[in-house]
């Protein structure tokens, strides 16, 4: 039961708001001693997974690109691209990105999206921008609202696309584990049963989505009319 | 060959660029602690492979102190004002869209053809890390684009990088932290014994229970690890094998299928699934940082009955 503390440490730890960096660090090292290892183990196992993981941040590289072009009005020019389209609302762009999303995702094309290179620069700020067309002004919490659904879309979309295409990662270590244990299953059998999934999800975020507009109006009106 | 290591390279010198501009900025009043931890955290990443394991957990360790006892120092302002963006966006047009598109279509690109190409029969880039590789020459290839395109005084693209990589601050190394949780997690056996508690108190009386408490173990699982690839082994030997498929005999595709995608849904609501939840809540600059999670709750749960729903009708067709 010991090498449970990480859990606890983590549980605690999140719960309590504590930075989660110290507390990822002080549940990997925890874990490492209630597993009976001397410290100087601890840390060199914890060395050696921290190096090893090194390719998990690559997308930050995409960071001086997109600084360079926001420092030369790419969200801005995102803004006026989806103000020119008067059908546009934040509901409708992030349903359609969804779609995208999701399609994309199913032939394998999972790196068309991503949260720095695609929701920062593009898809958030036309999201706010469409519903600052609609609805005017809108304050702090409303735009905060908003860029978080369009990290939520970009994120729905790659779960439950990308399972989809019979040579991602998850497909493959379904298969993988499912032969050690005396099964040969067809990836693309695999594939086939994570459309009726896939389907559900679209169908369920997509009328979160269709209500997001509804919603976005009413909380505006009512900041509007406090404001007043 | 080009191996991982050029990725490596090429994010320890983007590190160590944050780690300078941070340095010579006297405007930031937490400059020395934001060049340290973006310098020990380039040192990571340019002589990680050579350095002994021990050093490189006392650098992470440092690092993490650095940022928990110090403090690190927010973004600056913005280098442009809107006016001025504004003004660039009208005098660009659509073409400012050129390079960042650049970024995902030489990706792609590369993942495609790259496998293919070889120099006096060795492969020119490591078949097995094409995607990451390719995303790293795209970004290269992007920058070069913009900087044609722009024309900006050189330092600009490391002066903007710093400006977010201090907007995401310590989560961007997040969801390599919590990838080394996961791995310390495997050594000391954390998962088996999770399933093992699983098993022991949840009623498995009836076909759909059995279901239920796979789908939902893999959401609660997935949330606890961060990572539904991390659950699935775990839940499935504990659970989906011996239960769902020999003793009810459930067909084994449709199980893991649809028991990996219920995994998913545990990562829609985890603050533990850094990459996906935490970091967009940095990178857009929300206040909360479960805001992301907040949004995705809802689906979440809703897709993981729809799940135990699937399941249930079609594993034991």
């Amino acid at each position: 039961m010991l090498p449970l503390i990480g859990i606890l440490i983590v549980v605690t730890g999140f719960s309590l708001r504590v930075n989660p960096l110290a507390v990822v660090t002080a549940a990997a090292l925890a874990t490492g001693l209630a597993a009976h290892r001397s410290p100087v183990d601890v840390i060199s196992a914890f060395g050696k997974a921290f190096i090893d993981s090194r390719s998990v941040p690559v997308v930050w590289l995409a960071l001086p690109v997109i600084g360079l072009l926001e420092s030369a009005g790419l969200k801005e020019r995102a803004r006026m691209v989806i103000s020119k389209i008067h059908a546009a609302t934040t509901g409708r762009l992030l349903l359609a990105y969804l779609a995208l999303r999701q399609l994309t995702s199913a032939l394998g094309l999972t790196s068309l999206g991503g949260h720095p290179q695609m929701v920062r620069p593009l898809i958030a700020p036309m999201a706010e921008a469409a519903a600052e067309n609609r609805l005017g002004e809108l304050s702090d919490h409303t735009r905060h609202r908003i860029r978080a659904h369009a990290a939520a879309a970009d994120n729905i979309g790659l779960f439950f696309g990308e399972d989809i295409f019979i040579a991602i990662g998850s497909i493959l270590l379904i298969r993988g584990f499912l032969e050690q244990n005396g099964f040969r299953v067809e990836p693309a059998t695999l594939a086939i049963w994570a459309i009726p999934t896939a389907i559900c999800a679209f169908v369920i975020h997509g009328a979160r989505l269709a209500l997001l507009d509804r919603s976005l109006r009413k909380e505006v009106a009512r900041s509007q009319g406090r404001a007043e | 060959m080009i191996t991982l290591e050029f990725v490596n390279v090429l994010m320890g010198l983007m590190m160590a660029g944050v780690a300078i501009v941070n340095l010579r900025d006297r405007t930031s009043r937490k400059r020395y602690n934001n060049a340290a931890f973006w310098g020990l955290y380039a040192v990571t990443f340019l002589a990680g492979s050579y350095l002994p394991n021990f050093v490189n957990g006392l650098l992470v360790i440092v690092m993490v102190l650095v940022m928990a006892i110090g403090k690190l120092g927010g973004a600056p302002p913005e280098s442009s004002t809107r006016a001025v963006r504004e003004a660039s966006a009208r005098r660009w047009g659509n073409r400012l869209f050129i390079p960042a598109l650049t970024i995902p279509t030489v990706t792609l690109l590369g993942t495609l053809f790259l496998k293919r190409v070889s120099l006096n029969g060795t492969p020119l880039v490591d078949p097995k890390q094409v995607t990451l590789i390719s995303l790293g020459l795209s970004t290269v290839i992007a920058l070069i684009v913009g900087l044609v395109m722009l024309r900006p005084p050189l330092r600009a693209p490391m002066v903007e990088a710093r400006r977010l990589m201090d907007a995401v601050s310590w989560a961007a190394v997040l969801p390599q932290m919590l990838a080394a949780l996961g791995a310390m997690f495997a050594l000391a056996g954390v998962g088996p014994i999770v399933a093992g508690i699983i098993e022991r108190w949840i009623p498995l009386h009836t076909a759909l229970s059995v279901v239920a408490t796979y789908t939902v173990g893999m959401a609660l699982f997935t949330m606890i690890m961060g990572n539904a690839f991390a659950a699935f082994p775990v839940m499935t030997a504990g659970i989906g094998l011996p239960l769902i498929v020999h003793q009810y005999g459930g067909n084994v595709a449709v199980m893991a299928a649809v028991g990996m995608l219920s995994g998913f849904c545990g990562t829609l609501m985890t603050p533990m699934a850094a990459n996906f939840n935490i970091v967009p809540a940095a990178l857009l600059e929300l206040p909360n940082e479960n805001a992301v999670i907040k949004v995705q709750i809802p689906t979440g749960l809703m897709l993981l009955a729809a799940n135990t729903l699937i399941m249930y009708v079609f594993v034991f067709r």
